[in-house]
């Protein structure tokens, strides 16, 4: 009970006071390591002595504490008056209430600075913010744990060495960093997504991956992406019960029963789209998640009206490859082309995308079966099942594909 | 924070310095860049150095002293000079680096903080 009490308090408040503390030293792994003694604390007394009426403002001030004995051993002592007045601020700003100031967006900007290498922005975000050790930030972005712990560490070092900056950055770098934002949720999203079974604990990475959004779009009230990226997230999470069958079997959105959607999530997120466009007609940024979530809403308007309305959702695929060209958005750019247009035009559409050559990308091999299968080139579509389902590492994808597959015949 | 600003330049820049028709921009430059630096307050020290041909570099080998005529690495570009400057962050300095006139002769400026003591 208090256990699961302390968990959800590390949910809640592990990016906060992550930022809070970062905001004061700038030196993040000083920061994490600090918050963790702090946790370690509140699972030896919480259970004994109680839960505070304040847990954050509890954990913050043991953090605090925790930080500074370690910098006073590892500093000269006539540096104390700085610790001090770290200290005395710090401590102004957690006995002003029971809410914490919310520097997550500063912490998150400051994981995508310029002066880190671009391939470490989505991983920095994901252990300060949401606490993920480096084996799992390693298995969010298929790289090697061993490397990308090491990859952290450096970074972490610099950015405390060479005192990089914690503060929202002017517009221009703002827009920049702001993708490397966006993308390292969608990523933890997305790794919570592909984890059906929840064995990882992966699914909590959903929970906290909407949180982040709230966090941001709190933050960014009418930027377009972020809006489009909140919304995103919450058409997936909407559908997630319904893209299994009862058996454990993979269903497709246009045979998802509708009635097993989280209807006050989809209205959510159709709130929010309606808002991203306001965003976007306003700043007249458009960017792949605003694009991704209108897709999204046309499919769900599709399915909930019983309508087929695929030339809108084809010309939303025509701007997405426009604006965010990626293997993904052009193998549904062909798909969409199929429906609207035509099995032909999608299958030439889809041919000159490419297969991805030496890492095989099996969307496209999925997609291609089914349009030769259309096309009536049958023995084709069965060679390219084969491949497709030789390409997924999801058995209940597999499962589908063999059905499908199954109807060659 | 402390920080320096070591300018690497490619060897040709260095000709540049001694060729009467484009030494005076060069220069005047670099000048310019000095005197933002402290007009700003932020500069702590720095020097122009001589091309690395004229480097003598020592070093042990087989435990004993060598001396080799030249500097430590014989790369396309060569340490041309640093500055030493005091800013609030990173960004600051960077900011500063950005105006330095390196680049646009072609070299590069690595700002590295200082380790304090």
């Amino acid at each position: 009970m208090v256990e699961s009490l302390i968990e959800r308090s590390a949910r809640e408040a592990y990016g906060r006071l992550v930022a809070l503390l970062t905001a004061r030293t700038r030196d993040v792994e000083a920061a994490e390591d600090a918050l963790q003694e702090a946790f370690l604390a509140a699972l030896e007394q919480w259970p004994t002595e109680g839960v505070p009426r304040q847990p954050e403002a509890w954990l913050m001030a043991v953090a605090r504490r925790r930080w500074l004995d370690r910098t006073r051993k590892e500093s000269r002592m006539d540096r104390q008056s700085d610790f001090e007045a770290h200290f005395d601020s710090m401590e102004t700003e957690t006995s002003r209430g029971d809410v914490l100031p919310d520097d997550r967006l500063e912490l998150m900007m400051l994981c995508a600075h310029p002066a880190l290498d671009a391939s470490l922005h989505a991983p920095l975000i994901l252990q300060a913010v949401l606490g993920m050790r480096a084996d799992q930030v390693a298995s969010v972005f298929l790289t090697s744990p061993a490397g990308m712990a090491q990859r952290l560490v450096r970074a972490k070092r610099k950015i405390k060495l060479a005192g990089l900056r914690f503060e929202l950055p002017g517009p221009e770098q703002l827009e920049t960093r702001l993708g490397a934002l966006l993308d390292a949720v969608y990523a933890a999203y997305g790794a919570a997504w592909d984890d059906w079974t929840g064995a990882d604990g992966q699914r909590r990475l959903a929970i906290e991956a909407e949180m982040l959004c709230a966090a941001m779009v709190e933050r960014l009230p009418e930027h377009p992406e972020v809006l489009g990226l909140w919304a995103l997230v919450k058409y997936h999470e909407a559908r997630y019960a319904a893209r299994r069958a009862a058996d454990g079997a993979f269903v497709p959105l246009d045979e998802q029963d509708v009635s097993r959607w989280d209807a006050g999530r989809i209205e959510e997120a159709e709130a929010l789209v309606r808002r991203a466009a306001e965003a976007v007609k306003h700043s007249g940024r458009l960017g792949r998640y605003a694009l991704e979530a209108a897709i999204q809403s046309a499919h769900v308007t599709n399915r909930l009206n019983g309508s087929r309305d695929s030339a809108e959702i084809y010309r939303l695929y025509e701007a997405l490859v426009r604006v965010a060209p990626s293997r993904g958005a052009w193998v549904a750019h062909a798909a969409a082309a199929a429906e609207a247009v035509g099995a032909e035009t999608g299958l030439r559409l889809l041919e000159s995308v490419g297969d991805g050559g030496e890492r095989p990308y099996q969307p496209y091999y999925a997609l291609r079966a089914e349009l030769l299968y259309r096309l009536g080139r049958r023995h084709e579509a069965e060679l390219d099942y084969d491949r497709a389902i030789a390409l997924s590492t999801d058995e209940a994808v597999r499962g589908y594909l063999r059905g499908r597959k199954g109807r060659v015949f | 924070m402390k920080y320096a600003l070591l300018i690497h330049e490619p060897e040709e820049v260095f000709g540049v310095r001694q060729d009467p028709e484009k030494a005076p921009v060069y220069w005047g430059a670099y000048v310019a860049f000095g005197q933002a630096l402290t007009e700003a307050g932020v500069m702590t020290g720095g020097a122009a150095l001589q091309p690395a041909e004229t480097a003598t570099t020592l070093r042990k080998v087989d435990g004993k002293n060598a001396i080799q005529d030249g500097p430590f690495a014989d790369t396309k570009e060569q340490l041309a000079g640093f500055y030493l400057i005091e800013v609030a962050d990173l960004d600051a300095a960077m900011e500063w680096a950005a105006r330095c006139p390196a680049p646009e002769y072609g070299g590069s400026v690595e700002v590295r903080p200082l380790l304090v003591m």
